[in-house]
């Protein structure tokens, strides 16, 4: 198995027929995913040509609204290609569509939207489940891809990845090719976000197909020192992480909106010290924490 | 974007909340007709500087005529706060203060809501008073959806100890207050202190803002705040190409998309310089997702411009971003900056397109470029070039 998306899920995609959309409908297509329409107001109705991944022509329905395509597709995945400005709406739309998972890749969302994207999610009673924004989505390789990852790049296997970053999570997936993963999942450094790393720790630590864990952290937030103690006290898995960002300076933004370290919470330093405190492995380099999980392993 | 004092002040004034009357000055004699506008009496000449303490470094002093606020203002303005050098000084009416509280909305990324926090006792460092007398400091939720209404601000009064007629002034305050936190997208919103004034009238009489650049597209207004005077040269030529670029203290230029990626890019090569003259990175710069060929020479172009840098590092995972894209925008930033590129590049390409992206770089033969593996391999060359320059 995997957690949160599988070869049976039906996938799809909020702004279809734009850029970002269209390209990336296409990836997810050649990696297996099983895409089966899109969403996009002003062209419901009409269809997109895709190719699936055995090479035929296809053509993929575009709906009114997320319900819209529930309905008729019985999707239970929506991935969200919606610039900043509209972000909201569209995942307050699958929210209240009570989708099954929402992943929203989209960067610059301003965080009062988020806020209240997060606020509307539990006050539908929690119904979805939703990954980012600002993040690189998720694969269950070799099963299907919801979102932006290269699906080329690793296969499936035992580990379990959980990151802030995307790129880190793609750099940690191509160093433990050889091991292989049940799913990755980047769930975005944004201050405000769906999926948290205990979220992600729980679903690994009751997936059988998972045997081990890989958490990769950044600077900014207590996310990690709260995953650290989460761990210690429910987490049987062997668990190795990684956390960037030791030289950047306090007080300046590195990139994603919540890596900035202010004060003196939110370092990596500190954020080393809480996941070693709880007996995870922290490796100084991606390259040594891939190591570290091979000798944990042998 | 953290905004001054008296920037604070005009959003709290646009969107209802009691402030004093106010001028900013850049000289003293500007100081000094600023306190004869404002009526010739008692005034407060503050400091703006976007760093706590200002009072106990000296930078807020009273002044009881135009005179002596002129005199105030001219050692005040050039004054080095923590790091922080004064440029201009706020000139506000003095205030009969009574009584002095404390009260701030900020996001609140553990629990993915909003926080108001709130005391009687104000005027004093609040992280102090958090930690020493915690059950001073209110702390209420504050949801995403209903905000700061009247029954929000009457708990967070109630919560905070304020007898029946102070919280019954103080309350619309809070809710103006939640009115700037909201309708200007601000991640954080303090006032320290709140005052009652003599005549028992609630006032702002400071105010830190945060504001959320995220929300910019929304905000064309806050685009007039921005304050460029205080950045590196090299980050604001950045901005302006629309790089995310911070300048650091190094030798090794480094560029990578995704910033969790460039941070442990920054991370790698600090370790690797350390067996190379402990040579460090010179800043960080993410060319994101989807990034073209001119984003890429643009990037470049920013680096080289960094008299500091001796080598560069481009460290490249292909998500969004595909490596052939890098690799053209690598050779075409060196045609464009031709004789004016110097300096070693050492080139890390992985993921999407990496065949057709190396091979692109492979086909330009720039002697400038070294292509490597390995993101550790990659660092440790680009820190031997810089320390052999």
């Amino acid at each position: 198995m995997s957690i949160f998306l599988n070869s049976d899920s039906k996938i799809i995609v909020q702004g279809i027929t734009g850029g970002e959309g269209t390209k990336h409908t296409a990836r997810m297509l050649a990696a297996g995913s099983n895409v089966v329409g899109g969403v996009n107001a002003r062209k419901a109705g009409t269809t997109v040509k895709h190719t699936d991944k055995d090479g035929n022509d296809i053509e993929l329905p575009v709906f009114g609204s997320v319900a819209e395509a529930m309905e008729a597709t019985g999707a239970d995945v929506s991935v969200a290609f919606v610039p900043p400005a509209f972000s909201k709406d569209a995942a307050i739309e699958a929210v209240d569509a009570k989708i099954g998972l929402l992943v929203i890749i989209t960067e610059g969302i301003p965080v009062q939207d988020a806020a209240e994207v997060w606020a509307r999610a539990q006050a539908a009673g929690n119904a979805t489940r939703i990954i980012g924004p600002n993040c690189p989505g998720i694969i269950s390789p070799e099963a299907s891809l919801a979102g932006i990852i290269p699906a080329n790049i690793t296969k499936k296997g035992k580990l379990g990845l959980v990151s802030k970053s995307g790129t880190l999570t793609y750099q940690m997936m191509y160093e433990l090719r050889d091991l292989g993963f049940s799913t990755a999942i980047g769930i975005g450094g944004d201050p405000v976000i769906g999926t948290t790393h205990i979220d992600a720790l729980e679903a690994f630590e009751n997936d059988p197909e998972t045997e081990a864990i890989v958490m990769i952290g950044e600077i900014g937030g207590d996310a990690e020192e709260r995953a650290a103690a989460y761990i210690k006290d429910n987490v049987t898995k062997p668990v190795v992480g990684y956390v960037a960002g030791f030289t950047a300076p306090e007080g300046k933004t590195m990139g994603h909106a919540g890596a900035i370290v202010s004060g003196s919470s939110g370092t990596a330093a500190a954020k080393k010290e809480a996941l070693e405190a709880a007996g995870v492995k922290v490796g100084k380099t991606p390259t040594e924490t891939a190591d570290l999980m091979r000798e944990l392993l042998a | 974007m953290d905004l001054f004092e008296y920037q604070a002040r005009d959003l709290f004034e646009k969107h209802g909340v009691p402030v004093l009357k106010a001028q900013v000055a850049t000289t003293p004699e500007a100081a000094k007709k600023a306190a004869e506008e404002l009526g010739g009496g008692v005034v407060v000449v503050k400091s703006q500087v976007k760093m706590g303490g200002r009072g106990k470094a000296g930078g807020v002093k009273v002044a009881k005529n135009p005179e002596e606020a002129e005199a105030r203002a001219k050692d005040i303005l050039g004054l080095d706060i923590k790091g922080h050098i004064t440029e201009k000084v706020m000139i506000a009416e003095g205030a009969d203060i009574a009584e002095e509280y404390y009260f701030s909305v900020l996001l609140d990324r553990s629990n993915r809501t909003y926080l108001a926090m709130c005391s009687k006792e104000g005027g004093v460092e609040i992280e102090q008073l958090a930690e020493e007398r915690p059950e001073a400091l209110a702390k209420i939720p504050v949801s995403a959806i209903d905000g700061i209404d009247a029954a929000k601000a009457e708990e967070i009064a109630k919560e905070a100890g304020f007898d029946a007629e102070t919280a019954a002034k103080v309350a619309p305050v809070l809710m103006s207050l939640w009115t700037v936190f909201e309708k200007e997208d601000a991640s954080l919103v303090e006032v320290n202190p709140l005052v009652k004034t003599g005549a028992g009238d609630i006032i702002a009489l400071d105010g830190k803002v945060s504001l959320d650049e995220n929300a910019d597209f929304r905000q064309p207004e806050h685009e007039e705040l921005r304050d460029d005077s205080a950045e590196n040269p090299l980050e604001l030529k950045a901005k302006k190409l629309d790089l995310n670029y911070v300048k650091l203290d190094g030798e090794v230029g480094i560029i990578g998309n995704g910033a969790g990626l460039v941070m442990s890019t920054l991370d790698v090569v600090a370790y690797a310089g350390e067996k190379h003259s402990n040579v460090k990175p010179a800043n960080f710069l993410d060319i994101g997702g989807g990034a073209s060929a001119e984003v890429m020479a643009n990037g470049l172009e920013v680096i080289l411009g960094d008299e500091q840098v001796k080598s560069v590092f481009v460290n490249v995972f292909g998500g969004i971003t595909a490596c052939d894209a890098v690799a053209d925008g690598i050779v075409k930033a060196l045609e464009i900056l031709g004789d004016q590129a110097t300096k070693p590049l050492v080139v890390r390409l992985d993921g999407n397109n990496v065949e057709e992206g190396r091979a692109i770089l492979k086909e330009a033969a720039n002697p400038l470029v070294t292509l490597t593996d390995t993101m550790d391999g990659g660092a440790d060359k680009a820190a031997e070039l810089a320390a052999a320059k």
